[in-house]
Formats: C-alpha cells, structure tokens, sequence
C-alpha cells in the first residue's frame, strides 16, 4: 500500500496501465452496446424502449460507486494524512457527476413514453438529484478553498456525510413506494432480467467501470503532474529572490 | 513511525466511525419520521382507513383491476378500478394514458378526495415492474401454459 502511496510510483505504474484500461473499456463499450442496442430481443412490454437500461442501469450504477470510492478515499486521505488518498477522491468527483447527470436524463427520457413524466419527486429520483448536489458541493469545496491541507479535509467531511446518501439511493425503492421499479439484477432470488439481456447489460457495466478508472488514473496524473509543476514554480520564484 | 503519530491516526480513525455512526443513526430516525410524507403514494386500504378530509390533493397506487377499464363515448374519458388486493377504488380520469398503461399493471395517479362518487384522477402514471422478459419467451409460456401473471404484491 505505501509502495503504490509514492506519487512518482503510482505515476510511472498507471501510465503503464491506463493504455490498456482504455483500450478494453472501449471493446467492452463497442460489444456491450452493439450488443444491447441491436442484437438482445425485444422486451414483452416496452419493445425497444426498454434498450436505454443499457446506458440508463451501468450511468446509475457508476454515479454511486464512483461516490463510495470517494468517501473510502477520503476517509484514508483524513485518517492516514496519504496526499494520493485525497487527490484520487478529487479526480473522481466530476467524472461521478457526470455519471450522475447520465442517469437521471436517460431516466427522464424514458420515463415520459412509459411513466406518462419526465420527472417525480420519488424518493429514488430526489436521492439521486442529491447525489449530485453533492458531488457539486464537493468540487465546490476544492474550488473555494487555496490552502490545500484545509481543502482536502474539509472536502473529505463532505464525501464522507454525503456517504449516507448511497444506501438510501439503493433500498429506497424498497423502504418506500416509490414510482421507481425496484432492484432487478442485485436483489434476492436472483436477477429478474432475461439473460439474453442480461448479458450485454453486464458487459456495458462492465465498460463504464473500466471507463471510469481510465479517466480517474488521466485525472490523477494531472493532479499530481500540475503539483509538481507548481512546486517548480515556487523553487524559481525562490532562487530568483535569492540572486536578485 | 512513531508511536505518537500513530495513536493520532488511531485516534481519527475512532473519531470518524464514531461521526458516521452518530450521522447513520440521525438520518434513520428522521426518515423513519418521515415516512409517510417520503411514499409517493397511498394504497386503496389507506384511503378506507384513514379519515382525509374532502378536497385534499393525494396520490393514490395500485393495480388496474382486470375487466375494469373502458372508454367512455367522448374518447377522451377513461373509467377503471384499482386494487391493492383488499380494497378497490373507481377512477375516472380524462386526458392520454402513458404507453405502460392496461390492465393488471401498477399505476399511480393523482387527484382530489371526494367522499362521493369515483375518484377523479388529474393525471394517471404507469409503473413498470422488474421484470424483463423477451417477447418470444412469454409467447412460447403462454402457449405452453405455464405463464403465470407476476405476483400482485410485488408489482405494486
């Protein structure tokens, strides 16, 4: 753990990984929704309609793992005091948010043909609306705040008390009636989605996760390579008050 | 590392279990306060159990009941029954039905209580359940006669 904790380690490792990791993503991604879009069957209800579960169910799924990586990483970043630890929760944020904004359009596009609206204040809907909020309050954080220390403490409080929002988007279809349908792949008694469609479905959740540390492992290297620059840049400024 | 700077990571790490815990517990409580106001809808045996004055905005959830729904003359008017297996309301509602709207299936909808009469829906919304099946599949079931409607408890 403290060996890949080095930042000049971690960057040498993942510039060797993430190649690969985009180059799978996006065979996974082609096969998944080549897969989903065209060659699994019709559902008995919705026709084709139903296809958008293919981005609609891996955008949802990512919006809240992308959180819970966050607040584990916060909570190593405000425990063991580990700089990577905070920069990863950083990096992650907007790619979650955006994950966020992917789940909660594809569903309204959805659910105005098959629901009869675009929008209800349900509570799986409004939680996920507050994921959002939240990760916009997190990237705020870090926006608003110049002394790095304070920043990232301040921003991990943050992930970690949104952190209460995860279980809640995950068992509100089942704590409350909600218009929202409830769980059909994790849930007990097993998935309640045909395997035909089942399997291109995992495949495309399969390419958001791999997508998703792609992106994180670029934004990580940028953080930690626009530190290093200003680092530098400081040394300079110094050197040249020294001589002047 | 020192001892003294590793009773103070031990010392973070209590004190963020000890915060998240307290924050866990809060929350419960007041969403378990706030249940009623969190469901977006009520049952039919809500409404015949609870005394809601007249003229108050609710929603109302349930399942199409089979054979009940119908057309009035104008096109434009639907009358139905939904059910929550014990208690049955009559809705009328006039306006378009969303693409999952028929009978047996889970709809919402939305209207003032009247003591009188049927309940006149403003808008009606369509849930889907879990469920997803490929169209050959239910057809080979249901010739081979063993599909089964789902389980009303569940698609409520």
């Amino acid at each position: 753990m403290h060996k890949f904790a080095n930042p000049a380690r971690f960057l040498r490792i993942s510039k060797m990984i993430t190649p690969w990791c985009f180059i799978l993503s996006a065979l996974s991604l082609c096969v998944g929704l080549y897969w989903g879009l065209f060659i699994a069957p019709e559902d008995y209800q919705m026709g084709s309609a139903y296809r958008i579960i293919f981005v609609h169910v891996p955008s949802s799924y990512m919006s809240m793992f992308c959180y819970g990586f966050m607040a584990v990483a916060s909570a190593v970043g405000i425990i063991w005091k580990h700089p990577l630890a905070d920069q990863s929760a950083r990096a992650a944020a907007p790619i979650g948010a955006v994950f966020t904004a992917l789940a909660l359009f594809t569903g309204s596009l959805w659910g105005k043909p098959m629901w009869g609206t675009y929008w209800i204040w349900d509570a799986r809907l409004t939680a996920e609306l507050v994921l959002l909020f939240l990760y916009f309050g997190y990237m705020a954080v870090w926006e608003a705040i110049d002394d790095r220390a304070k920043a990232a403490r301040i921003a991990a409080i943050v992930a970690l008390v949104g952190a209460v929002n995860i279980p809640i988007i995950k068992f509100s279809v089942d704590w409350w009636n909600t218009l929202h349908q409830p769980a059909s792949i994790m849930k007990s008694g097993g998935a309640s989605i045909h395997p035909d469609m089942l399997w291109p479905l995992l495949i495309s959740i399969l390419a958001f996760n791999l997508y998703f540390v792609t992106v994180l492992l670029w934004r990580i290297q940028s953080l930690i390579v626009r530190r290093q620059i200003r680092g530098l840049q400081m040394r300079i400024a110094e050197e040249r008050q020294n001589h002047g | 590392m020192t001892t003294r700077a590793g009773k103070r990571k031990k010392k973070r790490l209590y004190l963020v279990l000890t915060s998240m815990t307290i924050l866990v517990l809060a929350v419960g409580l007041v969403m378990t306060a706030l249940e009623d106001s969190i469901s977006l809808f009520l049952d039919p045996s809500d409404l015949a159990e609870r005394d809601i004055p007249d003229g108050q905005r609710i929603r109302l959830g349930g399942l199409v009941v089979d054979g009940s729904f119908n057309k009035a003359d104008d096109g434009l008017t639907y009358h139905f029954d939904i059910t929550d297996g014990a208690e049955t309301v009559s809705v009328i509602y006039k306006g378009a039905l969303p693409d999952l709207f028929r009978e047996g299936q889970g709809v919402v909808v939305e209207g003032e209580t009247r003591n009188v009469g049927p309940f006149v829906a403003t808008e009606v919304l369509a849930k889907h359940d879990e469920n997803y099946m490929p169209k050959e599949v239910i057809e080979s079931l249901k010739e081979r006669g063993v599909y089964q409607e789902t389980n009303e408890e569940e698609n409520i």
